[in-house]
């Protein structure tokens, strides 16, 4: 299968009058369901197509496009817009390696070359038996954890070359394979359904935070450290009214709602702006 | 006095099975929410208003502030939008937060969609975090099956639904209109403003859109009020906030501190840099962020006074990088994340980040000569402020701020015709010799601060 045949907004030959399994349409329509406006489901529904598809077929935007009463070719500009979803069908495991500056810096560049070498895949590629598709990804909110590697949208913290090895390894011999901090791996299919928002009664396995998370928290139970009490009596540190301190903060545009998307930068004095020029707020952005 | 360290957000993380409600509950969960629920609405928005609480996503801006723009008393419905979609580079404060105890989340957003008026909340994930979204699912089902959520909560005639949609990959989705276009079905591309989401954002109706770690502050406002949580923190940044290191740093993690506390505390409860090694550079909020240096590990970490020094709050995601890194390399691979999750939409960012990527590794690699600075300068300035949305800003700090203060590093490049850094002195773990599967930072004795 190529990309071009993947994205095609027609069905190709052989895929003409295929339908999709009739529980996962009448799924895709409880999707559809779940929001004020229909189309809210779009994303939802392309995580089934792949968890029923192995990836986002033909079929699969044709039926989206259908019950959403889109076109093809509206909803292929969907799909194609978001890196989660796939042009070509997916291993059973999907690994991916962090390779943005800090994980990459810390080990994950030399963790993907090693991966690629001995798997004897590239980037995006998946092995010949099927079970791993190798992709360096970006940044995966788990810094602390750093090197870290995914598998299937899944924790494996503090990774190594020999420790990643190890993990594609069990994957491919079939042993089961625990999170760091997640659920036993279950197949990207499987976690394809979670994410499209059928829960898979996994939600109590694993721990509820791992040692980085916890290292602050242990050296304030540790020297007595907590935050005041209620009604203690520390008195407010500011010199003013905090709603006028607030407000203060964010005079330079009030006029306007401007400050809705943009603040920090008006929260910067004036007469000491970067050299730079900082960009404004970046943040609501990346917010995170 | 307070303390150095104040564990709110992060005090039940370490009780048995946190996740839960029974957990949650036993803790004191969802007290907050029948406060708030006895409460006028008004009232509600005028105490976070009182508590100084501004955004924890980086902007900064006042959250109580923020949803007292939505329109009281016209015919629209209104809706609630957490961004949970945590991508910047080197923030990872939230995804632990929801992992570990959801309900301080769903609680929050409870409140915050009653105070605003909102029946409906959507809890905007990121995909790539499944174990997040299990957590997710499964505190908001318990939390309907508890009364906390659906039609008349707890008989108070307020009812309020919510949806945990995980996204699919796109960094942009973060920014907040983007985020609406996602979460209408449609590419995430930012939309024009005005007209702003408080007046016309999901479905062009009055929209909130707030952080995880904003919402996740509200039920502990309403619990202990405006003048405990204004008790903590500087003048106009108040409050706790998540702190998180990674990096070249001893232990990293996540260190819950009132605003204010600097690179240099943080650092000693740290264990400071990697044994042996030197602060070299810094971010204080995540890629975006103008880096730091070892000058300013003295800067109050709180909006002013970071932003005071020439960079941002932001995220106070602080990645640490002592002096074996390469910040050119380091800046390159920056880089081209930005070019990677450019939407396209707007010129300058869409095409600038190709430049900017193809000059960086010119230079990167000692091919380029001492003008492609100036080019990258020129670059920048034709992005900065000219770009749609704040991506496009945000690519270019890192470039501008590293130029300011390592230019002869770049300089260096040329002069050897490459890269004089050896990435191994970099990496966490040893190359040379089998090295145990959880070596990494944990591996390293506590290294004197820096």
């Amino acid at each position: 299968m190529t990309e071009l045949e993947t994205f095609t907004t027609s069905p190709m030959p052989g895929d003409a009058g295929r339908r999709l399994p009739e529980t996962t349409i009448v799924e895709l329509h409880e999707l559809a369901g779940r929001y004020p406006l229909a189309r809210s489901a779009l994303l939802p529904m392309l995580h089934l197509v792949q968890s029923v598809e192995g990836y986002v077929t033909p079929t699969g935007i044709e039926t989206c496009a259908e019950i959403l009463k889109l076109t093809a070719a509206e909803v292929s500009a969907v799909a194609t817009f978001y890196t989660m979803y796939k042009r070509r069908p997916v291993g059973s495991y999907h690994v991916g390696v962090c390779t943005n500056t800090l994980c990459a810096v810390m080990g994950g560049d030399l963790i993907f070359e090693r991966l690629k070498a001995h798997l004897d895949v590239g980037n995006d590629e998946t092995t010949g038996d099927g079970a791993v598709t190798l992709e360096h990804i970006e940044c995966n909110a788990a810094c602390d954890y750093a090197p870290v590697v995914m598998v299937n949208w899944e924790f494996f913290d503090n990774q190594t070359p020999d420790s990643a090895r190890q993990l594609v390894d069990d994957l491919r011999a079939g042993h089961e394979v625990q999170a760091t901090r997640g659920a036993r791996v279950v197949s990207w299919r499987d976690a394809e359904r979670v994410l499209a928002g059928f829960p898979d009664d996994r939600a109590d396995e694993g721990p509820a935070a791992g040692p980085a998370t916890l290292v602050g928290l242990r050296l304030a139970r540790e020297r007595g450290w907590r935050a005041p009490e209620p009604g203690s009596g520390d008195p407010p540190a500011t010199d003013g009214h905090p709603v006028e301190a607030a407000q203060r903060a964010d005079t330079s545009r009030a006029e306007s709602e401007a400050e809705v998307e943009h603040s920090a930068a008006d929260t910067a004095p004036a007469a000491k702006p970067s050299s730079e020029g900082a960009p404004e707020a970046d943040t609501d952005r990346k917010g995170s | 006095m307070v303390d150095t360290l104040t564990p709110v957000l992060s005090d039940n993380w370490d009780t048995d099975r946190a996740w839960t409600l029974a957990a949650y509950e036993k803790a004191g969960g969802y007290s907050a929410l029948r406060t708030a629920l006895d409460s006028e609405q008004d009232d509600v928005i005028q105490l976070v208003k009182d508590s100084g609480l501004r955004g924890r996503g980086g902007a900064g801006f006042p959250t109580g502030m923020k949803w007292g723009f939505i329109p009281q008393g016209d015919d629209k419905p209104h809706y609630l939008v957490v961004n949970a979609d945590e991508s910047e580079p080197g923030t990872c404060k939230d995804t632990p937060l929801m992992l570990a105890s959801p309900h301080t989340l769903v609680e929050g957003v409870i409140i915050s969609a009653y105070a605003i008026r909102a029946s409906h909340a959507f809890i905007y994930v990121r995909g790539e975090i499944l174990h997040v979204v299990r957590r997710l699912q499964r505190a908001v089902q318990e939390a309907y099956l508890a009364g906390h959520l659906g039609k008349d909560i707890h008989g108070s005639g307020y009812g309020l639904e919510i949806v945990v949609h995980a996204g699919a990959g796109a960094y942009i989705c973060g920014e907040e209109t983007a985020m609406l276009d996602s979460l209408e079905g449609r590419r995430g591309q930012p939309r024009l403003r005005p007209p702003f989401p408080a007046v016309a954002g999901l479905y062009s109706c009055p929209t909130v859109i707030n952080n995880v770690e904003s919402i996740a502050s509200v039920p502990c406002i309403v619990s202990n009020g405006a003048e405990w949580f204004n008790g903590m923190g500087t003048e106009k940044s108040k409050g706790m906030t998540l702190y998180s290191l990674s990096g070249h740093v001893t232990r990293p993690g996540q260190y819950e501190a009132p605003l204010g506390i600097t690179l240099r505390e943080l650092l000693d409860l740290a264990g400071g840099v990697r044994a042996g090694h030197e602060l070299k550079f810094w971010t204080p909020g995540g890629s975006s962020t103008p880096i730091l240096t070892a000058e300013h590990l003295d800067v109050p970490l709180d909006y002013e006074a970071v932003g005071s020094a020439g960079s941002m709050l932001g995220t106070k995601a602080l990645q640490i990088f002592d002096e074996t890194t390469c910040v050119v390399r380091a800046v390159l691979r920056w880089t081209e994340f930005y070019k990677h999750e450019s939407c396209g939409k707007c010129t300058p960012c869409r095409e600038g980040t190709w430049w900017l990527v193809q000059t960086l590794e010119r230079l990167e690699h000692g091919e380029g000569n001492e003008g492609d600075l100036e080019v990258l300068v020129d670059l920048c300035d034709n992005i900065l402020g000219r770009s749609f949305c704040a991506l496009g800003d945000g690519a270019t700090s890192p470039i501008t701020s590293s130029i300011q203060y390592f230019r002869d590093e770049y300089i260096a490049h040329l002069a050897q015709g490459g890269c004089p850094f050896d990435p191994a002195a970099a990496m966490l773990f040893s190359t040379d010799e089998p090295v145990l599967a959880t070596a990494g930072a944990t591996g390293y004795t506590a290294g004197g601060v820096v």
